[in-house]
């Protein structure tokens, strides 16, 4: 299938500074594409650059099936951004903010298309209260569906739950999953590591340049591979050889009452090492899976890159 | 043109919820307005010879005066002393409106989404700029209007309602207004584009009123005299000041440039 977000090289300078560097991504249609990176990485940047709202310094992109720099009034009409502050219009009420965006994308049915989204928010009896008075949740929920109206191809969140509590968060990611099931394209920043490994079908770890690009589950594979622990009644020292005796263990270390090993497929590869281990006078308590988070990858990635950059 | 209404519509809905706003809006071309009306029904008929000779000597009125009782030419006077009072009227109010509306959506961050719809930036400059305009043009007018049947009412004579007919009036407030108002927005928006706080970009902007209060102080001083041909100048040349200020402003009105450098 096409894909519909395609760059290549795309690059960003604010003077001297580059703010994305050489980006080349290419998301596919019905994708939940996360976008992870620090505080300055560019990923605000690059977000406005792919909806029209800044130049690329180098490099080209095609958004929505239209090329970005010749077609950027098409874009805009086939992509919605959740930009990083909700900007709503605190004097006006919910009804009047989506109605008047509803109008600047001039969409056919702009009552309907209003009311099924307040209703779809559970806003509707607030719909003439002033947005000033709505719970952060209830705001980002509207700017969310205000980037919907138009009923885009592409749909750009910027950072969604930043600065929400538990229970809002859970509002939109919900509301997301809702989406998500509707089989949108999605392309989403955010540093909630928790949310990008429920949501997201890929992940891109980036900073200035792309550093991993993979779905979640392969990312932490890549960087990780996977590991068992086998818990036992004794001290695991005296058994550490003997597992790595296993030419498929990549690593075992003990600790205490504990041996962690590292192999590429435990699935298959466990029963032998239970076996072996048991015949060598272990007595066995428990077998776990140790299960990385996206956290650690992700910080993993970054600290790489601070090496690499070092040296 | 149905996008700029759009934008037109949701400023007015916005803007005027500021009760400031509202009272600049509504309060300034009343005021300005009543007060002539009021001096004159109060003051104006008073014939006191001695002032008007004073003033004669002073002034040289002979050329305002010209086969007119000394009643109507002391209301003449005054009256005629308002007019660049009334050219306030389109430059403070569009100053106001721009202000809040731009700064406003600039610190609640609201313009980015609004510059991701297909919206031309220049049909969102228009809107904003027709946004402010409008009801300044709309309240010099109504207050031009308000001001002429109340002198009619308390004049001494027709003469001085004939006087308020006059070219050099109709050309001030048919054709400065607007060209006024046009600079205004244009100077609001570039100051706008800097402050980060609508009462600074307000008070900035006024410093426009400097070059018009130094015409209305050296009217008063009796050093120049404010006729139709002095007012067909300054309409000239703020067609070529409007159009300097409008190209800049538009400039200054880029999706990128909105984004990356009004700070
Ligand atoms: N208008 C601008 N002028 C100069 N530098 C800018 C501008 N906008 C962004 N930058 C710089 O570009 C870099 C990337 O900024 P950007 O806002 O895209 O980061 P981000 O990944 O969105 O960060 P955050 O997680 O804090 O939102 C930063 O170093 C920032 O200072
Ligand atoms: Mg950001």
């Amino acid at each position: 299938m096409k894909s519909v977000i395609e760059t290549k090289d795309l690059t960003k300078k604010f003077g001297e500074l580059t703010a994305v560097e050489r980006l080349s991504i290419s998301v596919k249609p019905g994708e939940v594409f996360g976008f992870l990176g620090p505080n300055g990485a560019g990923k605000t940047t690059t977000i406005r650059m792919l909806c029209a709202l800044i130049k690329p310094t180098q490099g080209s992109a095609r958004v929505a099936g239209y090329t970005l720099g010749s077609e950027d009034d098409k874009i805009r009409r086939n992509v919605g951004i959740l930009t990083e502050s909700p900007g709503l219009y605190d004097r006006l009420s919910a009804e009047r903010n989506l109605d008047f965006f509803a109008q600047l994308y001039s969409i056919e049915d702009v009552a309907g298309k209003v009311a099924q989204y307040l209703k779809m928010l559970g806003l509707w009896d607030r719909r003439h209260e002033a947005v000033g008075t709505f719970s952060k949740g209830m705001r980002q929920k509207l700017a969310i569906a205000r980037a919907l109206l138009h009923e885009p191809d592409v749909l750009f969140l910027d950072e969604p739950t930043s600065g929400l509590d538990p229970e809002a968060a859970r509002l939109v990611h919900d509301f997301l999953e809702g989406l998500k099931r509707e089989g949108r394209t999605i392309f989403i920043t955010t540093h909630n590591l928790d949310e990008a490994d429920r949501l997201c079908d890929r992940i891109a770890v980036f900073n200035r340049e792309l550093l991993a690009l993979d779905t979640p589950s392969a990312l932490k594979l890549q960087l990780y591979g996977r590991a068992v622990v086998f818990h036992l009644t004794q001290p695991g020292e005296q058994f550490v050889e003997r597992v790595t005796a296993f030419s498929f263990v990549e690593s075992a270390e003990a600790s205490e009452n504990r041996i962690l090993v590292r192999l590429d497929d435990p699935e298959v590869q466990n029963p032998a090492l239970v076996r072996a281990l048991v015949e060598a006078g272990a007595e066995i308590q428990f077998v776990g899976e140790i299960r990385k988070s996206l956290e650690d990858v992700y910080l993993q990635l970054l600290t790489n890159e601070n090496e690499t950059l070092s040296t | 043109m149905r996008l700029i209404w759009v934008i037109l519509r949701k400023d007015w809905a916005e803007v005027f919820k500021n009760r400031f706003v509202m009272f600049t809006v509504a309060f300034l071309p009343l005021i300005l307005t009543l007060l002539p009306i009021i001096g004159l029904a109060v003051g104006g008929n008073e014939t006191d010879m001695g002032d008007l000779e004073e003033l004669g000597s002073a002034f040289n009125l002979e050329g305002l005066c010209a086969g007119v009782t000394d009643a109507e030419c002391l209301q003449i006077f005054i009256v005629s002393q308002y007019m660049m009072l009334f050219m306030l009227i389109p430059l403070i109010i569009p100053i106001t409106i721009a202000s809040y509306s731009i700064v406003g959506e600039k610190t609640t961050r609201t313009l980015e989404p609004v510059l991701a719809t297909p919206i031309s930036t220049f049909q969102l400059l228009i809107g904003k700029a027709l946004a402010a305009a409008i009801p300044a043009i709309v309240a010099t007018w109504l207050g031009y209007f308000i001001f002429v049947i109340g002198i009619s009412i308390v004049s001494a004579g027709p003469i001085v309602v004939e006087r308020i007919l006059a070219p050099e009036w109709l050309l001030a407030v048919f054709v400065l207004g607007p060209l006024l108002s046009v600079a205004a927005v244009s100077v609001a928006v570039m100051v706008s584009s800097r402050a980060n706080d609508p009462r600074v970009a307000e008070q900035l902007s006024m410093l426009l009123l400097l070059p018009l209060m130094g015409l209305f102080i050296a009217q008063v001083a009796g050093l120049v005299l404010v006729d139709a041909k002095l007012i067909l100048w300054f309409a000239l040349a703020l067609v070529v000041i409007d159009a300097g200020l409008l190209g800049f402003a538009t400039q200054l009105f880029e999706r990128e440039t909105i984004l990356t450098r009004w700070k």
